[in-house]
């Protein structure tokens, strides 16, 4: 072997080598360093507006950077179905920020920050502050105020501040009718679960993101297996008065008449009849956000 | 061996004092020195944050700037002056030659980092009226460029083995862009799946990691750096530029000359 081809063997074999080494030695800086390192510099960031001075024009694409670092650190803290999301508002404040016109941050990032933990960051009034900025920046997006009435009357239960931004909103140009029929129903149904899912739905068929779209899919079954057992337990009571006994089996009301069949809950399982009338569901964890209340109306 | 390699060296290093690249030190130095006690009058309680910022922020990308301006030229101007052709007409071999221009332009800027830590260092002894222990946080962050620069050095002497100066520095300046972004790169090839996943695992441990090289906003805010982090941070620096190193050997090995 001539000393080039040597020289050539020794190279290869090093390079591979060396190589593998360096991803070793890369995952093991990544583990001392912690998942949230690139986001912790967030802690050091005197304000978005700097960064935005400092990003020499390129305010745009990093803006893009932190939002996905947004989206990655929600995704990250949601899998560890952790109680604390310190840094998701300095995220979205700087990104928004950087580019005041990223309408998703403010909408899918609103949500993040809106629901109580583990779902979101429990941040309902930093939610709504996140929004306010978004309107001032895109006055012409009606969905930003659907997502602010949205965030007043699920979260903050403040059903005038939601009838508010629901009605400026359906005075956007281009804004959905239902806008208005939001705007009413929010003086007229406080609190009532069929509005509840008229929002969900609303979020479910808005969003881009698979968090917030998986989140409102709980939600909505969720909520169809409360109405879904609040007229069970009206059937049963019924049945009761007909024939003063509690039923034990769903036959016993299919008998009588009372129901077309043995009903089943959105998971597909059948609902539990409990004594004296009660109704649950057959596995609570499929309904993350069932109402514990529901059990005892 | 090691004669012809330090012979390489000197002569790289000697290149580059008679190319002046060290008089930046002197205006970096007079500058930072000169401005200090400013910093105290156009903030406040934030002088020492503006100073380290700055300082530290000026050593990295000074020595980036001057690792990839002279690293670009290393074999190709030796090829242009034809003095290749003489060197290796003598008992050298091409990987050390390769290895002799690597250490002669770590030896430029270790010298440059060195000089400018000096210069730095004065100038937070003015505007903390001292030394601190926390100060030496600073050091760790000044290693930590150095790393930077083995990994832009051996980088950009990689694309100078076999492209032009211009494209070799438009290559060189991108990876350290994306560098410097490779943590976030990691992190969305960890969130993503299928054959996305795959590509973006392979480009996230392709591009150098130069982001937990970038400690400077912790030292400024005299956060210390972890033992663990250093020692990592050393490990991969080493294996990383050898391996890109033994790269741009196997290159310039195979690469017609005549």
């Amino acid at each position: 072997m001539n000393q080039s081809r040597k020289t050539i063997v020794i190279a290869s074999v090093l390079l591979v080598v060396l190589f593998a080494g360096a991803i070793v030695a890369l995952q093991k800086i990544d583990s001392a360093r912690g998942k949230d390192a690139a986001i912790e510099e967030v802690l050091y960031l005197p304000s978005g507006k700097t960064v935005k001075r400092l990003s020499l024009g390129y305010s745009s694409l990093l803006a893009v950077v932190y939002w996905t670092r947004a989206v990655q650190y929600f995704g990250n803290r949601h899998l560890q179905d952790s109680k604390r999301y310190d840094l998701l508002y300095p995220l979205l404040d700087i990104t928004t920020d950087l580019d005041p016109q990223l309408v998703v941050a403010y909408q899918t990032g609103s949500i993040f920050l809106c629901q109580s933990p583990p779902n979101g960051a429990g941040e309902p009034d930093k939610a709504v502050a996140l929004l306010e900025k978004g309107i001032v920046a895109n006055p012409e997006v009606w969905r930003m105020y659907f997502t602010l009435g949205f965030v007043h009357y699920l979260e903050r239960k403040d059903y005038k501040a939601a009838e508010q931004a629901f009605r400026k909103g359906s005075e956007v140009p281009g804004a959905l009718p239902w806008m208005r029929t939001m705007a009413a129903r929010m003086a007229e149904h406080a609190q009532d679960i069929e509005t509840a899912m008229l929002l969900w739905r609303g979020i479910y068929e808005t969003t881009h993101d698979k968090n917030v779209r998986d989140g409102a899919v709980k939600h909505l079954a969720s909520l169809q297996a409360e109405i879904d057992m609040r007229e069970l337990r009206i059937r049963v009571r019924t049945y009761h008065e007909k024939k003063g006994v509690w039923p034990t089996t769903w036959t016993e009301l299919v008998r009588a008449g009372l129901l077309g069949g043995v009903p089943v809950d959105p998971a597909g399982q059948i609902y539990k009849l409990l004594p004296e009338g009660g109704v649950w569901v057959e596995d609570p964890s499929q309904f993350p956000f069932l109402d514990q209340a529901a059990l005892a109306n | 061996m090691t004669s012809r390699l330090s012979a390489i060296a000197l002569n790289t290093f000697r290149e580059a004092v008679r190319d002046r690249v060290l008089y930046n030190l002197i205006i970096f130095v007079f500058l930072l020195v000169a401005s200090a006690p400013l910093f105290s009058q156009i903030s406040i309680d934030v002088e020492r944050l503006i100073l380290v910022n700055v300082g530290l922020s000026a050593i990295s990308l000074f020595g980036v700037i001057i690792a990839i301006f002279i690293g670009i030229g290393l074999v190709s101007k030796e090829i242009e002056k034809r003095t290749l052709y003489t060197i290796l007409s003598r008992p050298v071999r091409r990987w050390e030659f390769i290895a002799g221009k690597y250490c002669g332009l770590m030896m430029t800027l270790l010298v440059n980092a060195a000089l400018m830590t000096v210069g730095f260092m004065i100038a937070v002894m003015i505007t903390s009226h001292g030394l601190k222990a926390q100060d030496m946080h600073l050091l760790v962050a000044v290693y930590f460029t150095v790393l930077e620069f083995m990994v832009v050095t051996a980088l950009t002497l990689l694309f100078s083995s076999f492209s032009s100066p211009i494209f070799s520095a438009i290559l060189s300046f991108s990876l350290f862009a994306i560098g410097t972004f490779s943590l976030d790169l990691r992190n969305f090839a960890a969130s993503a799946h299928g054959i996305t996943k795959m590509f973006a695992l392979a480009a996230a441990y392709l591009v150098p990691n130069l982001a937990s090289l970038n400690v400077i906003a912790q030292v400024a805010h005299d956060q210390p750096v972890g033992g663990a982090l250093v020692l990592y941070n050393t490990l991969y620096t080493v294996l990383y530029s050898a391996a890109v190193t033994a790269g741009a050997v196997l290159i310039f090995e195979r690469r017609n000359l005549k």
